[in-house]
């Protein structure tokens, strides 16, 4: 099971009481990009397995959408953050490098 | 004016826990960010209570003001007093990012009564009770739909959509039957 702190409402929610929103710091690409940018902010999308950094939202809860810094393969979660965060926060980074020497950072 | 009902007629069941459907009750949303200078002292002014900490429920008599989320209060007060309630309230926060609504005929409320009421909610919503504090209130899930609860003299409150009150009613019944405690004694 995921348990994931929402950081607006605190509560440590358990996966039921979340939605996923998938990939997040995706950097969107609308009018004037090229098509290969726009098909990639459409459709390419990471899926490793490994860490990885995720949108989800507190539906049955604040009904607010957070960040979240996960393992998919272990579950081990890093951390969560607001989503008013344009790339992963340096502790989490950190925190991660300490448990994942060998993980190559954020692309 | 046509009269106000609860959703259910006040429907009651007497299992493990006696559940009842109470209201017609009145509850006002209040969206503002909570960092507003003008939304403390408008609700001291209007409710006479303060801004509530996170997660929080604050209560006068029988007004109750809630912490749902960074930008959402839900005001608990007798259905009577909601029209003069949201009219102050308006003129109390005029000219600021705001919004004040009267949800009491959206919802549903329900009484969960007797020693052992949280064995009825813990079977339907995801929530560690060993980790509430007295005063807090906790939105979540109860089985399917959306709900928020609070303890409170003897039990728990909980409110919901009114749409789902026969569902949760039902859950609410299920979850309360004899016989199917969680804990012995
Ligand atoms: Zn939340």
């Amino acid at each position: 099971m995921l348990i994931l702190e929402c950081p607006y409402c605190g509560v440590k929610a358990e996966e039921t009481e979340l939605s996923p929103g998938h990939e997040a710091h995706l950097k969107r690409f609308g009018p004037g990009s090229s098509d290969e940018q726009f098909e990639s902010y459409m459709f390419a999308r990471k899926n490793p397995k490994g860490v990885h950094f995720e949108r989800w939202r507190h539906t049955y809860g604040c009904g607010k959408w957070f960040l979240a810094a996960r393992c998919t393969a272990t579950l081990e979660v890093f951390g969560t953050y607001p989503a008013q965060t344009s790339e992963p926060p340096a502790d989490i980074v950190a925190k991660i490098k300490a448990r994942r020497p060998n993980w190559e950072g954020v692309k | 004016m046509s009269e106000a009902a609860s959703a259910l007629g006040n429907a009651s069941f007497e299992g493990f826990a006696t559940i009842r459907e109470i209201g017609p009750m009145g509850m006002i949303a209040l969206r503002a960010k909570h960092d507003l200078p003008q939304l403390s002292a408008a609700l001291t002014a209007v409710l006479g209570l303060g801004l509530p900490e996170r997660r929080r429920i604050l209560t006068r008599g029988e007004v109750r003001v809630g912490w749902m989320s960074p930008d959402e209060l839900l005001i608990v007060l007798p259905y009577g007093d909601v029209a003069a309630t949201v009219a102050a309230l308006t003129q109390a926060l005029a000219g600021v990012h705001m919004l004040v609504a009267d949800v009491s005929d959206a919802r549903c409320i329900f009484r969960i009564e007797g020693e052992k009421a949280a064995q009825v909610l813990m079977k339907l919503c995801p929530v560690d009770f060993a980790m509430l504090a007295p005063d807090e209130l906790r939105r979540t899930r109860t089985a399917q739909v959306p709900a928020a609860f609070w303890a409170e003299q003897g039990g728990y409150t909980l409110v919901a959509f009114r749409s789902v009150a026969a569902y949760v009613m039902g859950l609410l019944t299920h979850s309360a039957q004899p016989g199917s405690e969680l804990f012995p004694g």
